[in-house]
């Protein structure tokens, strides 16, 4: 691979770098003015439990908004009902808390069933058929709580979410952190990422396809090896890694492999990026578009787990708005509203920035409401950035300002 | 020497990359049918939007002097108000709205921004009448045919007081009896109206018919201006200007490839309308194919060709579909459109953009998904495979692009058409169904794809080729059947085939059958 392949590829994947160096000025940003709060090991982990939700519900959305701009309302209801439905089997019921995780699950995948088959099948606008669902699936919440909050669950229920790992190592403070397990689990999946590139490089070297120059191969391993262990190593100087961020990046692992590497990911990019062409092609795009809609639900469902175990309650109005944390998260990170465009990994940092922007401006004690002015105007801005760069307003209008910089020296030029 | 309407000087407008314009100049006299001509991507219709203001002044250079006047357009409006008023290949017109709304639109009879609806029908109806389209002004857009829209167009220029009318392929979606009505009518405004027009076509012998001058233009050059105000060019006069050099066969030679083995066969093949469901689109057609065969269905739009090869491909379209589908001796029963495709039938549709292709991907994606199942294992793809088997392609069918990630949609209209053909041969077909392969294809382009499809029928695939070009169905087409009003009523081998002969069959079904409605089917 060459300097201009790469310099091509930068080029193509540029969007993508760009919102990363954004995310990064944001941390740097926060880092400085709450003068090293952000970063410290507990907000860390805070910043983890914050989002985890979110992130999970933006990558379902993700897939929703791939088929083809559509999204999901319901989604804020559907973690609310499911908290509930838990919440009424682990509390008042007192069933065994993973029986009534696995039902409230199973309760969620019946919706996004429900949600699916009218919206593939019986071809009504997702839009209205998931705005009937945020208002279906709220009334339902009420209905099962009958307006109470239900609390505390039992332990094992908070087990998945707002545990951590345990430290089977406890005692051994390996370079002086606090929990050499979490420590551990990181240079262990930093050297399992190595092995797995370099591996998947031989063996295309061996097949004789092109492969990037070993340089590059080594300063990536690097700098990704070492990112891990740095988060890791951060989280292992607070109280270990939390479970839910090992749920999170399964999550994040899976659905980043299947929209990438697997024929149904692939359908879904050719759904959004043409139905049409799609369908005569030979897709499935009626399937397609209903699983999108039951992951949905399923994803929301494991946020709503998730989410009330965290606030260690089912509350009746839980998850208000978030519907619109997750469609922002996928847009920030690169979605196109029309379908076709966007990836898991877009939707992580666009949630991320939303995520950080929320925390960082809350250690500041800045108020609610400058927080949601600011993150309209990121959100704004975001997509307008895609839009104008897509129209080529940009280029345009910087070569504009070039025409009647060098019209005015000319005729500069001509007066002197 | 005439009055000079319009003089456009050294015209230069570059996008990022690519000069679109280099240097153009043209200069049309008044009462003048001025035709420009080049292949796709010479630069028409970038010199076009130019001079109707589309791309403002300052983001181009040169100079446009309209009626002695300097233009310097901002924008549309400015060129509509010195009458220059273009209308575009895609009709611009609202389909839930009605004629005389549609007329006046952005344009309205108005006293303070109150429209004054009685004023605004009766000059409709003037200028329908103008043009010759016997309409009530109150009739929907949509509810009548394409043809008509093309006039109503017009008859919306005309209420614009134009002096300058650009026509950007304003026949593309016509038949012939229909195109020939439009090109009349144009020639009918000059005469009584000293109304001047420049037209931009890709059909050469319209050109050639109504044209006093024509300008080609190629790799966006002037190349020539050619004097045809005594009917002398001749196409292949104007073909040589467009590509550069002497074209002598518009067809490749086309050896008999036909094997004896009977490859596909449709028998008593009837589909109903997808909406209308009472609606008869396509009658009792039966037809076959022969191995390494190129049969052609000719027929004018409406006449159900695309249902007819959409049914087929797996019920693509339509209702209460009846007949049988017989390949290779056995009866198929497609009930979808992946058993269509693995079970070695491929449709190659007509319209590239909207259904054929995805804009939005790179040239890998676009090739290898109607059968993602040949670069997969389990459902996981294999990239490099994936890639490999896309540059075999891009090499095969020579498609202009710098690599093979590159997107569809930055690709020129015949190397997307090229494309959507590679994407339909990578899935191994046996029978090609190929809609209208070379619409908006250039004459270069045009005889590769051409080439392509003789290397198919030379590798014993049976070819079906339908298409609403005479000339192209009687050069590659080894038997042609002629379809009108959703029935097969002709067939004819190529050597026996004319143009008035077919041509002559169709009208003798129309007198025969039903005595109008043939445009008013649409899908």
């Amino acid at each position: 691979m060459d300097w201009k392949t790469i310099l091509f590829k930068i080029i193509k994947n540029l969007k993508q770098y760009i919102l990363l160096i954004v995310l990064v000025c944001i941390i740097l940003f926060f880092q400085k003015v709450t003068n090293g709060t952000l970063l410290k090991p507990m907000n860390v982990s805070n910043l983890i439990f914050q989002n985890a939700y979110v992130v999970i519900m933006a990558v379902g959305m993700l897939l929703c908004i791939l088929t083809g701009g559509n999204i999901d309302l319901s989604v804020g209801s559907v973690l609310a009902l499911v908290g509930a439905c838990a919440g009424t089997f682990a509390i008042v019921r007192g069933w065994d808390p993973h029986l009534s995780i696995l039902l409230s699950l199973l309760i969620g995948i019946g919706i996004g069933i429900w949600q699916g088959f009218l919206i593939a099948y019986m071809r009504i606008p997702a839009f209205i058929a998931t705005l009937a669902g945020m208002l279906i699936f709220r009334g339902f919440t009420l209905i099962v709580l009958k307006g109470l909050t239900l609390a505390p669950f039992p332990r094992e229920y908070l087990a998945y979410s707002t545990g951590y790992i345990p430290d089977i190592f406890e005692g051994i403070n390996l370079f002086g952190v606090r929990n050499t397990t979490s420590l551990l689990l990181g240079i262990l999946l930093a050297v399992i990422y190595c092995i797995v590139q370099i591996t998947s490089y031989n063996s295309r070297k061996r097949k004789g396809y092109s492969v990037e120059s070993p340089y590059l191969l080594g300063i990536r391993l690097v700098v990704i090896a070492a990112g891990i262990i740095w988060l890791f190593s951060i989280l292992a100087n607070y109280r270990g890694v939390p479970m839910v961020f090992i749920t999170l990046g399964i999550i994040l692992i899976a659905y980043s492999y299947f929209t990438s590497s697997t024929v149904a990911g692939r359908h879904l990019y050719a759904l959004g990026g043409n139905e049409k062409a799609a369908r005569l092609s030979g897709v499935n795009t009626r399937r397609l578009l209903f699983f999108a809609y039951v992951n949905m639900a399923f994803l929301a469902s494991v946020a709503g787990i998730v989410f009330s175990a965290r606030l260690n309650s089912a509350a009746p109005g839980a998850g208000n708005g978030f519907e619109l944390d997750a469609i922002a998260a996928c847009f920030i990170g690169g979605a196109s509203a029309t379908g076709g465009i966007g990836t898991v990994g877009g939707t992580l940092i666009g949630a991320l920035i939303m995520g950080i922007l929320n925390n960082g401006m809350s250690i500041m004690g800045i108020g609610q409401d400058w927080q949601m002015v600011v993150k309209g105007f990121v959100l704004l801005a975001a997509v307008a950035f895609d839009v104008l760069s897509k129209q080529g307003i940009i280029t345009e209008f910087i070569s504009r300002i070039k025409r009647i910089y060098f019209s005015a020296k000319r005729k500069g030029a001509l007066a002197d | 020497m005439a009055k000079i309407l319009l003089e456009m000087r050294s015209i230069t407008k570059e996008f990022p990359g690519v000069k679109a314009l280099d240097n153009v100049n043209i200069t049309v006299e008044e009462g003048e049918i001025h035709a420009i001509v080049g292949e796709n991507g010479a630069g028409k219709s970038t010199l076009m939007n130019v001079l109707s203001g589309v791309y403002p002044y300052g983001s181009y250079s040169g100079d446009i002097y309209f009626d002695g006047q300097e233009c310097r357009h901002q924008g549309i409006k400015d060129s509509e108000r010195m009458g220059i008023v273009i209308i575009h290949q895609e009709l611009a017109l609202v389909p839930y709205l009605s004629i005389g709304e549609n007329m006046f639109l952005g344009n309205e009879q108005q006293r303070r921004g109150i429209i004054d609806w009685n004023q605004t029908y009766k000059k409709a109806e003037e200028y329908l009448r103008m043009v010759g389209l016997d309409e009530n002004v109150h009739t929907l857009i949509k509810d009548i045919s394409v043809a008509k829209q093309q006039l109503v167009e017009i008859a919306k220029a005309l209420a614009k007081n134009v002096r300058l009318l650009i026509l950007d392929e304003p026949t593309s979606s016509l038949n012939e009896q229909d195109s020939q009505n439009v090109l009349d009518l144009i020639l009918r405004l000059r005469e009584e109206r000293g109304i001047t027009s420049i037209i931009i076509s890709h059909k050469l012998h319209e050109i050639a018919y109504c044209a006093d001058r024509i300008t080609v233009l190629r790799d966006g050059r002037t190349i020539e201006t050619l004097d045809n105000r005594s009917q002398e060019v001749s196409e292949e006069r104007i073909i040589r200007g467009m590509v550069g050099r002497e074209m002598t066969d518009r067809y490749p030679k086309r050896s008999n490839t036909i094997q004896d083995e009977i490859a596909f066969e449709v028998k008593n093949w009837t589909v109903y309308h997808e909406l209308y469901t009472e609606r008869k689109v396509v009658d009792n057609v039966s037809f076959k194919v022969r191995k390494g065969e190129v049969v052609g269905i000719y027929g004018l739009i409406g006449s159900g060709r695309s249902e007819l090869a959409m049914s087929i491909f797996g019920r693509a379209y339509g209702t209460n579909i009846s007949g049988m589908l017989i390949k290779d001796g056995k009866i198929l029963e497609l009930d979808s459109i992946p058993q269509a495709i693995y079970n070695g039938l491929s449709y190659v549709t007509e319209d590239r953009k909207e259904s054929g292709i995805l804009l939005g991907s790179n040239i890998i994606h676009n090739i290898t998904l109607p059968r993602m199942d040949f670069v997969s294992r389990k459902g996981k793809i294999d990239k490099d495979l994936e890639r490999k088997v896309a540059e075999k392609y891009r090499e095969m069918l020579k498609i202009k692009a710098p690599s093979v990630e590159h997107y569809a949609g930055n690709l020129s209209g015949g190397n997307q058409q090229k494309l959507l053909l590679g994407k339909w041969i990578y899935s191994k077909p046996d029978v090609l169904l190929l809609d209208e392969p070379t619409r908006g294809v250039d004459v270069g382009a045009k005889f590769e794809i051409y080439e392509i499809i003789h290397d198919l029928a030379t590798q014993g695939k049976a070819i079906i080729m339908i298409s609403s070009e005479l000339t192209e169905i009687l050069g590659m087409c080894d038997r042609i059947y002629v379809m009108n009003e959703g029935k097969i009523i002709d067939e004819v081998p190529r050597s026996e085939a004319t143009q008035e002969g077919i041509m002559n069959s169709i009208i003798q079904a129309n007198k025969g059958g039903v005595e109008y409605g043939l445009e008013n089917y649409t899908v």
